[in-house]
């Protein structure tokens, strides 16, 4: 410990200054800060594609934008939330947490955790440029279904090479998490001593390290299907448009868990320092969450029963699918029971983790209504199906993110953020989202398809609602951005341990934390 | 097993008043519509009236799961906030030190599993009964195209009839921009985007196969009253089958996103009675020896070009726009096009074959005076005046072979 504080000072002129710092950074810090900065500006960008779309959505008939442009909004939405903004934040999170928890003075590979960062920005550019192509963006859906996405003009390619982009990245950062983790913990911490947060990232990390290069074969033959006269996902050449499909979710479903198990991270920290009260069945959440990425190798057709699969296809991805409820029942009673019989305080990251467990779980409850093969031939595709993925998107990933920001911020800002704006960031987001997504459950149980720009009059009011709502959501998120910047600029002190009942080695750091750290690994007990 | 859910009363009475309580300050349209015969109701809050066996078993497992659902909802917050209320730190609540309980463990795991197994079990006859297409009494194929379905009857009662299903919702009445009133005309239309031309008509009580295959890219029939949704998909063919258990129109819309008229293309269903149903059968057959043009007859420039119009607005307007002008970037101009303007084998090729790696589809199925004429009139229309300016039927055949 005493290391770290003496070698403090001098350090603080062994680094680049200005933009050389950014551009140059080989430091988790800058980095992590970098992936978290470019993560909440692509949300942004994200947010302004669901406003339109809800907009356009807000009364039936065709108002602001003619369809071809509204599937450009859906299509772009999807792709920047999930891969511009949830997953490069939770690379932040990573960058500026694992080594702090661990015990480790950086990443294992700065130069190539420099380059998974500066990756990202040319691929949003290519995203973003698709807008202003001839044909516009891409518009066949965030999962790009060919053979609609054979069809389309230049800004599908440019959103593919964004995607392979992305993609290179995300292998990247995962094989830097996986071999700091392996390799640089402080002596005596074993791997079931690690923090929850590491575990999960450990195990998310693999998941990447598995399903990117999937996604990467599926858009490759897309490409060399619309430019080089392969036909893997044409018929009339012999090929199978629903193998494209296969392809996507093999990749597509390890993927929503890679968006989720660093949430569940978040809140196994965030729930026993609020509740002042150890994280009740360690071992089990570990062994739940590694069971969640086995799981996810064998359930991807479950997004596929309406492709008419053989009865036993359908039969063996129902019941696969229903098991996951196991293991997710596992953390959510894990985290109850951690809350039982503590001493509780609500500050924000306690809301936030509160509010994730909440509505986090309705969203794991429709998703064993959606595992149903045969009810699901009515609800895919409808806006069940959009308020399902919300429910676990944006309540869990999203309201994980947040809770995880609020705690850590003192740590990296060296500053408490404002507890009553953070409230009411907490509570305009909670009920705004709902009101947002709720509905969605009836408008699709009605029937209601999704990537709709127009629908029947008897779905007006419902969508009203959620447009409204949405807009209240979207304004919610610049109180968040309020509170950063007034955090970094200034706040009351914070202490090294600004919450009584947090545990970790991070903890043991001042606040801020100084610019190299654990240069002497700590020794745990 | 008793359906002991599947008429839930209960949930029937509360969601109106419900509904209606929690919506009146957005209640603006509500008052203008009303309910969708065998569509949508106006704030629906669950799965609509059932039509078929099928149908009715969905909404029994889905109730059944509205209440595992529900016990689960209450026993586990229940717990979370008595324990968020009761176990606080300014309550003066001390925390307890247990961290863990291998037999607590276990039991939490065993239980969910139990659970979803039994779930899986009731769900697993549907799954079956859903896949069970054989012993069909009718066989109808239905082919998704941009934007529009086509229905052909293979087999049993009715067979050989075949015909496109088409949006008629006006443009007048979905395009703001465009009109003005608008809005005031959708109000009016109680089957706004959910009605169709030729809607797919079947007899009561018998089991019904439908084939779905597409022409371009994937779309998905889906009619909830009948508890039906299947993809359709270019170059392959899946089956799905409804008895409907009682007469009247069921509407459902295309489930697979199509591109840019993905939500204009919607299914109707009308179940008649077997009687009803024959008439129906031999008047469509006759319309249909009717409409059947003599594929020798040679045509004049002005008739073929008059024909033309009507085939090219049910068919190529979408993306080729009235204007001939096309969408730029996304669908080329017809006008001044050297296709249309060149010798009449390249666009007898296109038309008849499509263009890989495009939107543009092939468009086969069109009768050969029905190409003919689509072709004579881009020939002629808009600033367009091609030398080769008429394209016989019997031209279009010969094509057709090469």
């Amino acid at each position: 410990m005493s290391a770290v504080l003496d070698h403090h000072d001098d350090h603080a002129h062994d680094h680049p200054h200005g933009w050389r710092r950014w551009l140059y950074a080989t430091n988790h810090k800058d980095i992590g800060t970098m992936y978290l900065w470019f993560s909440f500006a692509m949300f942004l960008v994200g947010g302004s594609n669901a406003l339109l779309l809800r907009a356009e959505l807000f009364q039936p008939g065709l108002q602001l934008v003619n369809p071809e442009f509204f599937n450009s909004l859906t299509t772009m939405h999807g792709l920047v939330m999930v891969f511009g903004a949830i997953m490069p934040a939770f690379v932040g999170f990573a960058n500026w947490q694992i080594p702090l928890m661990i015990g480790a003075s950086d990443m294992a590979f700065a130069r190539m955790n420099n380059f998974s960062f500066w990756l990202l920005p040319p691929a949003a550019f290519l995203l973003v440029l698709s807008y202003f192509v001839p044909g516009g963006a891409p518009a066949a859906g965030w999962t790009v279904y060919a053979p609609l996405s054979v069809q389309m003009g230049p800004g599908m390619d440019l959103g593919i090479f964004a995607l392979h982009i992305l993609g290179a990245s995300s292998i990247m950062g995962s094989i830097n998490i996986v071999t700091t983790i392996l390799n640089m913990r402080a002596p005596g911490m074993t791997l079931m001593k690690m923090p929850l947060f590491v575990w999960t990232w450990l195990i998310t990390a693999y998941l990447l390290i598995a399903v990117m290069p999937v996604l990467a074969g599926a858009i490759t033959m897309l490409l060399t299907d619309r430019h080089f006269g392969t036909n893997f996902f044409n018929a009339a050449g012999g090929g199978d448009p629903v193998m494209y499909q296969h392809i996507f979710w093999f990749f597509g479903h390890p993927e929503v868990y890679i968006l989720i198990l660093p949430a569940f991270g978040i809140v196994s920290e965030i729930i026993p320092t609020f509740a002042r009260k150890r994280l009740f069945g360690y071992s089990s959440m570990v062994y739940a969450t590694a069971s969640i990425a086995i799981l996810s190798f064998i359930v991807w057709a479950h997004h596929m029963y309406t492709t008419g699969m053989p009865v036993t296809g359908q039969l063996f991805f129902m019941y696969a699918t229903m098991l996951i409820a196991v293991p997710t029942g596992v953390k959510v009673f894990n985290w109850l029971a951690t809350m039982w019989r503590g001493s509780m305080t609500f500050e924000t990251p306690m809301l936030f983790a509160v509010g994730f467990i909440f509505v986090f779980t309705m969203g794991g409850l429709t998703g064993i209504v959606l595992s149903m093969a045969p009810l699901d031939i009515q609800l895919h595709d409808t806006y069940y199906v959009v308020a399902h993925f919300h429910y676990t998107m944006v309540a869990g990933s999203l309201f994980a993110l947040f809770a995880g920001t609020y705690y850590w911020l003192p740590k990296w800002t060296g500053h408490m953020y404002d507890e009553g704006m953070g409230k009411l960031h907490f509570w305009l987001t909670m009920i705004f989202f709902n009101l947002t997504f709720f509905p969605m459950h009836f408008l699709g149980l009605a029937g209601m398809p999704r990537r709709y720009a127009d629908y029947p009059m008897q779905f007006a009011d419902f969508n009203m609602l959620a447009t409204v709502s949405a807009f209240g959501f979207g304004l919610s998120q610049l109180v968040f951005l309020t509170v950063i910047i007034k955090c970094i600029k200034g706040g009351a002190k914070a202490a090294d341990k600004p919450w009584e009942g947090a545990d970790g080695l991070e903890w043991t750091l001042p606040s801020p934390a100084p610019y190299h750290t654990f240069e002497t690994p700590p020794i745990v007990k | 097993m008793a359906r002991l859910f599947g008429d839930s009363m209960i949930l029937k009475n509360i969601q109106r008043p419900v509904a209606a309580a929690a919506l009146s300050g957005f209640a603006g349209i509500a008052q203008a519509v009303s309910d969708m015969p065998g569509g949508p109701r106006v704030l629906q809050l669950n799965l609509g009236e059932p039509a078929s066996a099928i149908a009715q078993g969905q909404i029994y497992i889905h109730n059944l799961l509205l209440w595992v659902c529900l016990v689960i909802f209450v026993a586990v917050f229940g717990v979370m906030f008595y324990s968020i209320f009761a176990h606080r730190k300014s309550k003066g609540a001390k925390p307890a030190d247990f961290h863990e309980s291998t037999s607590v463990e276990i039991a939490w795991t065993i239980v969910p599993f139990i659970i979803v197994v039994a779930l899986g079990a009731i769900a697993t006859g549907d799954v079956v009964a859903q896949k069970d297409t054989s012993n069909s009494e009718l066989t109808i194929k239905a082919t998704g195209y941009q934007w529009k379905w086509g229905y052909d009857y293979l087999k049993g009662e009715g067979e050989g009839i075949s015909m496109l299903s088409q949006l008629t919702t006006p443009r007048d009445q979905i395009e703001d921009r465009n009109y003005p009133d608008a809005k005031a005309r959708r109000e009016k239309n109680n089957t706004y985007l959910m009605e169709v031309d030729n809607p797919l008509v079947v007899p009561v009580g018998k089991k019904v196969r439908i084939i779905t295959t597409a022409n371009d890219v994937i779309h998905a029939w889906m009619v909830p009253a009948l508890g039906v949704k299947q993809d359709a998909i270019p170059g392959f063919v899946r089956d799905t089958w409804f008895k409907a258990e009682k007469t009247g129109t069921f509407r459902g819309q295309c489930a697979e996103l199509c591109g840019k008229d993905h939500a204009f293309m919607p299914i109707v269903v009308e179940v008649k009675s077997e009687a009803d149903y024959k008439t129906w059968v031999d008047g469509k057959k006759k319309e249909m020896l009717a409409k059947q043009d003599d594929p020798a007859k040679e045509w004049q420039v002005a008739d073929l070009q008059a024909r033309g119009e009507k085939v090219y607005a049910a068919n190529c307007v979408a993306c080729h726009q009235p204007t001939g002008k096309g969408v730029p970037g996304a669908f080329p101009a017809l006008e001044g096009s050297k296709v249309v303007l060149g010798p009449q084998e390249g666009q007898l090729d296109i038309v008849l074959k499509g263009k890989p790696g495009t939107a543009m589809a092939s468009f086969k199925q069109l009768s050969d005076t029905e190409i003919a004429a689509v072709i004579t009139y881009t020939r002629n229309a808009w600033s367009n005046k091609a030398e080769d300016n008429i394209v016989q039927p019997k031209e279009v055949l010969a094509a057709r072979g090469k």
